[in-house]
């Protein structure tokens, strides 16, 4: 009886360890998985944001994204409408249009031809003014605005900071 | 120790060694199958068939294919389209018959919900052919990525996006599961692995279990009419083969199968020669593009029904509806709570209820497709309510059922 | 027992019928809608108007070589070499313009006789260009020297049909690369917009031709808004009655595309889709064969079978 039941105990225990083992496994497993260092690298992108010129179109590149840059002119500050002004990202003390570069509508990459045209889509004829605002469909909304955080006078893409939460919240960016 | 004694022949040498004849009569020569079926029995063996060109046809695509961004679209539509002789042949064997494969499940599947074919001892069998069905569904989709066309990559986007939970946000798991925040080579190989080796190997083992579960109940039959096996299989065996209400498994009922297979085949390949745009999307032909979305994204036809559930509602509730439609079908067996095992037309209204279940999916089928606009999205939304209601009310309507 | 399996087997393909009339014929016609319904008039080009001069070549030759036209175009059988070669020309206009000696063969008359008068408008593309704001398409209209403009349109016609090989004669390769190819690369058929890629003994030959067609499709980008999409797989992703209409008139497909009207004939425009079928469904006439023999053979197969399965069931009823 004394004998069965320590049996019993040991082979209980080493259920027990085979199942640490297993479970030690199953963490080397879950890290293979991970996205690997070099891909999560890529997919931050930090903007210097004080090399920009004004009324002068960057694009940059984000997890394999055209990510368009544009510092906009004290004309252009004063003028904004409340549409434009919602969109808009200060760094530093400078005025910002920062989005993905491709058209909402089949994601066409839209050319900027200057503060009066705005951007044109040369696929389909949609129309975006210089802030990201649509001017002219098919395109079902403004440019999408990728994940940002300021810091400082750096734009670090991927990363979600305050500002671009309350974008998010308030719908005017997906 | 074992005993063994000189062979006297090669049947007889293996017979000591691996009991062929025992197994050949468990498997086959003995293994008892009611005459009171009809075609329908045989839509297992044709699973096989199909199951056995997907393997062979994948063998010789594999020789070819390489798993990475770059490569895998020109591997597939020019070294495997047109330099491979007969490259184009296993490719469409291999499209047709994933697509064909599903038709062919659902048709067994129906067939054992008509029948009754999951109660009294054969609730394994249903349960092991719906993880089947999982592993299939599971298979079908990886190997859709492969091509990496707009829709390998578009649905894989879509795809692993639903794990992201809705409200839950759980971007961090979407992105484990692509190893990086878009398909891109880490997707592409996980899933390359997943469907030539993890997935296959799980399909073998279930099929293995699916077979194993129906050898003690043995299959069901048409009339839902208890069989006595030992007495009536005695009967064949004194020599009363046409008086005995069984037969065996080979030949007896294997030149049944293979008739049916027969047929069946004739469907195949005309659909691999002349009709195999349904199983292989025109827009998988345009290279995967991330910066430019398809006009319409839908998934291949069998999932169209469980992705329209998903559709009509809000993320969060299509989601849950979602994995509602995933698992409901597994519980039948517990579900259903009539004693009856017998075929749907004598259970009163589980008959109506089966075929109402029927049409409305193939009715959800056709939503899935189609733009979700104006009169379309309406259709699909009571679609999609009224799945859930049926099966809500499936144990009220057969726990009323009488017994027959 | 009454055999019931007639009537399953015909509830069986009803279901499955239903299934795919729903998600293939149906679901397309919905999806669709806009090219399948989009009006085709055959190649017909009605709303051009109508040659109604006679011409001739020989003065249309004068016409060519004076009016301006070689200044931009080559006429290689006419011995008349291209003016800069398809790099620096597309860095000028945009797009490489094309060689002269086949487009009496591959396009239209009426196309080519409005083409020289209004190019934008014969290309469909006014939404581009549009004079009144002084957006030029970069090919020059044709004014006239001074005559009858529509006799000297149609001896320009008449001149370039002349020497341009017979319509029976161009080949689907022809047609394509003459119409399509200094936009859209067919990289399965080794055709690049600049032209097929050559063997190269040296790599860095090579590599120099690949910048040439880089340089290419730099200007081709800023021309035309994005890359033109290599055509490979386009009779797979998009089959014949999309690309036989898109050719006829892009407007009536892809509404504001940047895409001109070429303005082939209807012959040209089914050598084209030729061509398209040979680099994206290249075994197509194999399939076709192999496919009528395994018919026939799974016929016999399942014959076979039923006389097995009948001689094996005697015994069981």
């Amino acid at each position: 009886m004394h004998n069965s039941s320590r049996r019993g105990f040991m082979g209980k225990a080493f259920g027990a360890v085979a199942g640490v083992g297993a479970v030690g496994s199953l963490v080397a497993m879950k890290k293979t998985w991970d996205p690997l260092p070099s891909v999560k690298a890529a997919g931050f992108t930090t903007l210097d944001m004080s090399i920009y010129k004004e009324n002068q179109l960057v694009t940059e590149k984000w997890r394999g994204k055209p990510i368009f840059v544009l510092k906009k002119t004290a004309a252009m500050v004063a003028s904004q409408t409340d549409e434009q002004k919602e969109r808009d990202i200060v760094v530093d003390g400078s005025h910002f249009m920062l989005a993905i570069g491709l058209c909402t509508h089949l994601g066409c990459i839209p050319a900027y031809k200057g503060e009066a045209e705005g951007f044109l889509c040369a696929c389909h004829g949609g129309k975006f003014d210089w802030a990201g605002v649509v001017t002219q469909v098919p395109p079902p909304r403004g440019f999408d605005i990728p994940p940002f955080k300021i810091d400082g006078n750096k734009v670090i893409l991927g990363e979600v900071g305050p500002e671009y939460k309350q974008m998010k919240e308030t719908g005017i960016t997906l | 120790m074992a005993h063994f004694t000189k062979a006297t022949s090669v049947k007889d040498w293996l017979n000591q060694r691996l009991a062929v004849e025992k197994i050949e009569k468990v498997m086959a020569s003995e293994y008892w199958i009611p005459k009171n079926i009809n075609f329908l029995w045989a839509m297992g063996m044709v699973l096989v068939i199909t199951f056995a060109l997907l393997v062979v046809s994948g063998i010789f695509l594999l020789m070819y294919y390489v798993p990475t961004v770059d490569e895998a679209f020109y591997s597939v539509n020019y070294t495997i389209m047109r330099e491979v002789d007969f490259g184009w042949l296993w490719r469409h064997i291999h499209g047709v018959a994933a697509s064909v494969v599903f038709l062919v499940i659902y048709i067994h599947m129906f067939t054992g919900i008509y029948y009754g074919s999951y109660k009294k001892g054969r609730e394994l069998i249903w349960v092991s052919g719906m993880l089947l069905f999982v592993a299939f569904s599971a298979e079908a989709f990886s190997g859709y990525m492969l091509p990496w066309g707009q829709m390998s990559y578009w649905a894989g986007m879509v795809i692993t996006n639903l794990f992201a939970g809705g409200s839950l946000h759980a971007d961090g798991l979407v992105e484990w599961i692509r190893g990086d925040y878009v398909p891109a080579q880490a997707f592409l190989g996980r899933f390359f692995m997943l469907h030539v080796f993890l997935l296959p190997l799980a399909i073998m083992a279930l099929i293995g279990l699916h077979f194993a579960a129906l050898r003690i109940p043995h299959v069901n039959n048409q009339d839902g009419e208890e069989i006595d096996f030992d007495a009536e299989s005695k009967k064949y065996l004194d020599g009363d083969k046409a008086g005995s209400k069984v037969m065996r498994f080979a030949n007896d009922f294997m030149s049944k199968d293979m008739m049916v297979v027969g047929i069946f085949l004739i469907f195949f390949f005309y659909l691999v020669f002349w009709n195999y745009s349904f199983a292989m999307d025109p827009v998988n032909f345009d290279p995967a593009d991330g910066l430019k979305t398809p006009a319409h994204i839908y998934p291949e036809w069998y999932f169209l029904w469980s992705y329209e559930i998903l559709r009509p509602f809000n993320i969060d509730l299509g989601l849950i509806l979602f994995g509602f439609a995933q698992v409901i079908f597994v519980l039948l067996p517990w579900l259903d709570r009539s004693p009856n095992a017998v075929p749907a037309n004598r259970r009163g209204l589980f008959a109506i209820w089966f075929w109402v279940m029927l049409s409305n999916m193939i009715i959800l089928t056709a939503m899935g497709k189609l733009p979700p606009e104006g009169v379309f999205s309406q259709i699909g939304l009571v679609s999609a309510v009224l799945f859930v209601v049926q099966w809500i009310a499936l144990p009220f309507i057969t726990a009323r059922e009488k017994k027959v | 027992m009454k055999n019931k399996e007639p009537i399953i087997l015909a509830v069986v393909v009803f279901f499955s019928l239903a299934t795919y009339y729903l998600v293939e014929p149906f679901a397309h016609h919905v999806l669709h809608k806009k090219v399948i319904e989009a009006k085709n008039e055959g190649f017909a080009y009605n709303d051009l108007p109508a040659i109604t001069k006679t011409g001739n070549a020989a003065s249309g030759k004068d016409l060519v070589v004076n009016g301006g036209c070689t200044g931009c175009h080559s006429i290689e059988v006419a011995g008349m070499p291209a003016p800069m070669d398809a790099v620096t020309a597309a860095g000028a206009y945009g797009v490489n313009p094309p060689d002269l000696s086949n487009a009496g063969a591959i396009y239209d008359a009426k196309f080519l006789a409005d083409l020289i008068k209004n190019p934008a408008h014969a290309l469909k593309v006014e939404h581009k260009f549009d004079a009144a704001k002084g957006e030029m398409h970069p090919m020059v209209s044709y004014y006239g020297m001074g005559g009858d403009i529509d006799q000297e349109v149609a001896d320009m016609v008449a001149y370039m049909q002349s020497i341009a090989v017979k319509p029976e004669d161009v080949t689907p390769a022809m047609a394509y690369e003459d119409a399509c190819g200094r936009c859209h690369s067919v990289e399965y058929e080794k055709w690049t917009q600049i032209g097929e890629k050559p063997k190269f003994k040296h790599e860095k030959d090579s590599l120099a031709f690949d910048i040439k067609v880089i340089e290419y499709q730099e200007s081709l980008i800023k021309y035309m808004g994005k890359l033109p999409p290599d055509l490979s797989m386009y009779i797979r992703s998009r089959g014949d009655d999309f690309l036989s209409k898109l050719i006829e008139n892009p407007q009536n497909i892809l509404e504001g595309t940047a895409m001109p009207r070429v303005g082939v004939t209807a012959d040209a425009a089914e050598k084209i889709i030729e061509h398209m079928k040979d680099a994206g469904d290249t075994k197509r006439h194999e399939r076709e064969e192999i496919g009528r023999n395994v018919m026939i053979y799974i016929i016999i197969f399942a014959i076979f079978a039923f006389l097995w399965k009948k001689q094996v069931w005697r015994d069981l009823h």
